[in-house]
């Protein structure tokens, strides 16, 4: 990886400079700069941002977004299935159209579903059938299925595809201690878990120990370690400057305590600062339930209770910011449509995904549901696919994001909106 | 500690500039060094070469102090102040020798240090039993308010049972040292050893030995060795029993075998209770079981882990009043759910422990395999309960895995697995190229890979000869290949403390520091274990937190961690900036520092006080300079690019 150190641009504002020719100038920035608001801060206002959630181990999709209508259903989960919605009685599904219903755990999710908010994606998902975690991820966050030797992940090939609104490290942002597999590229991307611990501590030297870092990691080129460091004192300045710490949880949010409600309080802070944030990325692991799963209590119903109220949370800080934000959760694949003999379920194929944002028609369930008759399952196990998460991701990178240059972000893959579900509003 | 004794070396020439910061040396070390550096290295092993790498390839190759440090690198977690010159003297090839017969290396100087850390030497079932769940522990304190609050009860401290009657001996509750309290909770029941610290402390003295091992021991290639296998067959410490199961899994099915045959190592972990739970075959069972009883049938219906109970994730038997109501369309199967096959291990067992991704292996074989498995499972989890092969819940069908027929009958279906799997050419050439990943270079050379995994089918997997063949390369000694790999924050934190010569007692700080640089041990979530590239650990937050992690080593802020700088400058003075520096940068980084960073550091901005051109008067009050300088200069160094790499 060669990385040149880039020297970004010290205001916030539009770096015009950057974007070329006008005729490249996407259609959301044309106007950002037309609309200046009274905050001074014109572009930064209007940037569309993509939140991605990696729902890491694969959750049970079915036991998510549960097909209550299916007779086979029940048969298949005689101990954990979620019971069918009954009136008054919080430990059924929540209906949503008289077939599908929320598990119990998501009643968060369910006004922001009648809203409109909030829009649920079925039977999507990899057309790999792999069953292992490790690849599934992998195909999932460089999206492309089957293909190993891919280098890059699909956040980062977007950010490689469209012009920066303004040049800034934290255009790309995971919240998390590692890299993810979707940020890895040449764009530039930083990983964070606190950014409180985001600079160099050495009490009342810090200043100069900052400088002489800098210089020790300056002149990068050719050098993995070296231009990771440089990237990272640009970083740190810029940070410092935007002071993102600032910003507390408005209109009564509470976000859950652990690191997924503290990475998505953190996320809504960059987004108040105006760091430039275009994408972000963190995860909630624990959905590999192979024993003991739960059904309305247990496991899965205590992470799905963390995963809505962080996201609901996430809603609720940013308000009006919401109508520029699209958050989209993944899972690498779902279960098996049956229960396993520990009451839980094995690694299946294809699963649920939430689309939450201002952009999203919500309060539908977008699928071609394929049915869950034992002769409907794919491989006669698992729920079938009838999306591919290519087309969902790519509707989002190009009707929200706007990006135009699907090949590029999509390798190999025939994206066509001939294929979009259509939750994204025009 | 004995001087130091420092080199700087022009690359691949002859010409070898030794600089003597301490004066001069005693005659015969002086010439047993001189002549490590002026003749040509010519490790005999080099002139082996099966690939046509002949000595005069010298442009491709490492001179001998590189040479020196190459290994010292691979083979150790940082060579000790001490290591060059000692290594130079035995000779290369004596030191990989050695190393790769660690029975033969004393190292009483480490169990030394670990004495303290009580845990490992206990059983999983003691440790069950001391180390009780949170809430277990929650219950007992509870009890032991009451007890204590009860106004008819004014003597503090004495605990009452349910009825009220004073238990003997009366001790109060105490955190920290070991407590003997008579536990009224119903479980576990009455012991006197239960602690306080909850099983938490388990993992974290685990995780200190971990550290102290890497830290002290001589035998630095077995530590390694185990630190490789313990994260090619991980187990996450977070899940459920396994905070009471690896204890015994690293020491009792790792560390024994490490160095052994590849087979064992498969064979010990696929018996293992941390395994067998970790990865959920203990719950496997033949959908078409219970089968009945054979005539001398082990264990008894409360020993047998698979009955009508309900089983939480911790192996805990559920109480009828905790189960949730179940939904009304699955009421008719209430009551004796059949028990089914779960393929969670079956399917990493090949995947991750043996074959690889792209083995060779179907979806169906998955599932044959787990029809091995069946019946391998473990007698009282919850209680640290051992290996136990239940017959009644086997499945006896004949199975196919491979291409081949498996019908050994019972435990053997799945030995005979382990068997077809260790031999398959695709487990050698997986396990061949992750050693070469460790110990060459993340692009691993595939010449060497197809070498070692001919070494690994000759020899059955002789993890030993494996390493030889690596070691003896010429890909490994190759120019390619040195400062290559980007240490993980475990390497970076104990390649300090040993360049350091630094002291360790591995407490909390320190092991908060290799977590958040993004390596907490023993809690790595995924079965693949940590991935073994730089890309992995390089990033913009980890990167800064290990910057801050030399700054604080180096100004000894970590608790429990210590280095001696002014033992290290020797007779320099603090404020001697050119001295401190040339003489830290031969220490850290064996003279062998890029130009760049040279520069740097001559360049870089010192506390306030202190002078590039102008070296402070000695005399003059410079109390705080003198204490800052070496600190923050230890600090720039371990925090530099060089150091991250090995």
């Amino acid at each position: 990886m060669t990385v040149t150190r880039r020297v970004f641009l010290k205001s916030t504002g539009l770096a015009a400079a950057s974007l070329g020719t006008l005729t490249a100038m996407p259609k959301f920035l044309l106007r950002a700069s037309a609309l200046k608001d009274s905050t001074g801060t014109d572009a930064a206002r209007h940037r569309k941002i993509l939140i991605a959630i990696f729902q890491r181990g694969a959750a049970d999709g079915l036991n998510i977004v549960v097909p209550f209508g299916e007779r086979n259903y029940y048969q298949m989960r005689p101990t954990i299935a979620i019971p069918e919605p009954r009136k008054g009685d919080s430990a059924t599904a929540i209906d949503l159209d008289g077939f599908f219903g929320l598990h119990p755990s998501l009643a968060p999710f369910k006004p922001l579903y009648d809203q409109g908010h909030l829009a649920i994606l079925h039977a999507a998902g990899s057309p790999d059938n792999t069953r292992s975690h490790f690849d599934a991820q992998d195909f999932m966050e460089s999206a492309t299925p089957g293909v190993k030797s891919t280098p890059d992940g699909w956040l980062n090939r977007l950010m490689q595809a469209q012009p920066a609104a303004q040049s800034t490290p934290f255009r790309g942002i995971a919240l998390s201690p590692q890299m993810p597999r979707s940020l890895y590229g040449p764009a530039p991307a930083v990983a964070i878990t606190n950014l409180n611990d985001f600079g160099i501590r050495a009490g009342r030297f810090t200043d100069q120990m900052t400088e002489a870092f800098e210089m020790l990691y300056g002149n990068s080129a050719g050098d993995q370690v070296r231009s990771m460091g440089a990237e990272s004192f640009e970083a740190v300045e810029f940070l410092k400057k935007m002071n993102p710490q600032q910003f507390q949880p408005e209109n009564g949010a509470i976000y859950p305590n652990g690191p997924f409600g503290n990475a998505l309080r953190q996320v809504a802070q960059l987004i108040k600062a105006n760091v430039g944030l275009e994408v972000a990325f963190t995860d909630i692991g624990g959905w590999d339930h192979h024993a003991g799963e739960g059904n309305v209590q247990g496991q899965i119903a205590n992470r799905l209770r963390e995963f809505s109220e962080g996201l609901v949370a996430l809603h609720i800080d940013l308000g009006d910011r919401m109508e520029d934000v699209v958050v989209l959760t993944m899972s690498e694949f779902g279960r098996t449509a049956r229960e396993n003999g520990n009451r839980g379920t094995d690694h299946g194929h294809a699963n649920c995904m939430f689309v939450l944002g201002g952009p999203v028609k919500g309060g539908k369930l977008y699928a071609r549901w394929p049915g869950l008759r034992n002769e409907n399952l794919y491989e006669g196990r698992d729920l079938a696919l009838t999306t591919d998460f290519r087309d969902v991701f790519g509707e989002v990178v190009d009707k929200h994001l706007g990006c135009k240059n699907l090949a590029k972000v999509f390798p190999g893959f025939n994206s066509s909106p001939a294929n979009y579900r259509n939750f994204i509003r025009v | 500690m004995s001087l130091f004794r420092v080199m700087r070396l022009k690359r691949f020439g002859t010409v070898v500039h030794c600089l003597w910061v301490h004066g001069l040396l005693a005659g015969v070390e002086a010439l047993t060094l001189l002549s490590l550096i002026m003749v040509p290295f010519q490790p005999a092993y080099l002139t082996a070469s099966p690939e046509g790498a002949t000595l005069s390839d010298r442009a491709g190759m490492l001179a001998s102090v590189e040479q020196v440090a190459h290994v010292l690198n691979r083979l150790t977690y940082g060579p000790h102040p001490e290591d060059i010159e000692r290594v130079g003297k035995m000779g290369i090839k004596s030191f990989i020798e050695q190393q790769l017969h660690p029975e033969s290396i004393p190292d009483a100087g480490v169990e030394q240090k670990l004495a303290g850390l009580e845990t490992l030497k206990m059983t999983s079932s003691e440790l069950a039993s001391a180390y009780p769940p949170p809430q277990v522990i929650r219950q007992v304190q509870q009890r032991q308010r009451e007890a204590m609050s009860r106004p008819d009860d004014p003597s503090s401290g004495e605990m009452m049972s349910k009825e009220g009657t004073a238990e003997a001996p009366p001790v109060p509750l105490r955190r920290g040292n070991p407590q003997r309290i008579e536990a009224a909770a119903t479980e576990p029941a009455r012991n006197p050893n239960m602690k306080l610290e909850g099983p938490r402390e388990i993992v974290k003295e685990l995780q200190q030995a971990k550290v102290i091992r890497a830290v002290y021991s001589e035998r630095q290639l077995y530590e390694e060795m185990v630190d490789f296998w313990e994260n090619h067959f991980n187990i996450f410490a977070g899940k459920g029993a396994d905070r009471w199961l690896l204890t015994e899994y690293d020491r009792d099915i790792i560390r024994p075998n490490a160095m052994g045959k590849f087979k064992d190592l498969v064979e010990a972990t696929a018996h293992s209770p941390a395994m067998l739970f970790y990865l959920d075959n203990w719950l496997s069972a033949d959908p078409n079981g219970p089968h009945p009883k054979a005539s001398k049938g082990r264990g008894n219906a409360r020993n047998r882990p698979l009955g009508n109970r309900r089983y939480d994730p911790w192996g805990r038997p559920v109480p009828p009043s905790r189960i949730p109501s179940s939904p009304p369309a699955a009421a008719q199967n209430q009551g004796n759910p059949k028990r089914g096959l779960n393929e969670n291990y079956a399917r990493e067992l090949m995947e991750l422990h043996t074959l690889g991704v792209e083995g060779g292996y179907t979806q169906k074989d998955v599932t044959e395999v787990a029809r091995c498995f069946t019946g391998w499972t473990i007698l009282q989890p919850r209680q640290g309960g051992a290996f136990f092969f239940n017959e009644r819940i086997h499945d006896k069908g004949v199975k196919a895995v491979l291409g081949h027929k498996i019908h050994a009958g019972g435990e053997k279906d799945a030995e005979e697995v382990i068997r077809i799997l260790v031999r398959h050419p695709s487990t050698a050439h997986f396990i061949a190229k992750k050693l070469v990943t460790r110990f060459v270079s993340d692009d691993p050379p595939e010449a060497l890979v197809g070498r070692v995994a001919a070494t690994y089918l000759k020899t059955e997997g002789d993890i030993r000869e494996m390493l030889r063949t690596i070691f003896y390369s010429p890909q490994f000694s190759s120019r390619e290949a040195y400062r290559a790999k980007v240490k993980s924050p475990f390497e970076l934190v104990v390649s300090a403390i040993r360049t350091s010569g630094g002291d360790t007692n591995a407490s909390i700080p320190l092991l908060q520091f290799i977590a958040r640089m993004g390596q907490p041990l023993f809690m790595y979530q995924a079965p693949t274990g940590y991935p073994d590239r730089a890309s992995e650990w390089l990033n913009t937050g980890t990167l800064l937190t290990r910057m801050n992690f030399a700054l604080a080593f180096a100004a000894n802020r970590i608790p429990g961690t210590n280095v001696e700088l002014s033992g290290l400058l020797g007779e320099v003075s603090p404020t001697q900036v050119d001295e401190v520096r040339t003489r830290l940068l031969n220490l850290y980084l064996l003279g062998t520092a890029s130009d760049q960073t040279r520069a740097a550091l001559s360049k870089a901005p010192l506390p306030p006080g202190t002078d590039n051109a102008r070296i402070p008067d000695v005399s003059a009050p410079q109390a705080t300079v003198s204490k800052a300088l070496p600190v923050e200069i230890a600090g720039l160094i371990l925090g530099s690019p060089e150091f991250q790499r090995r």
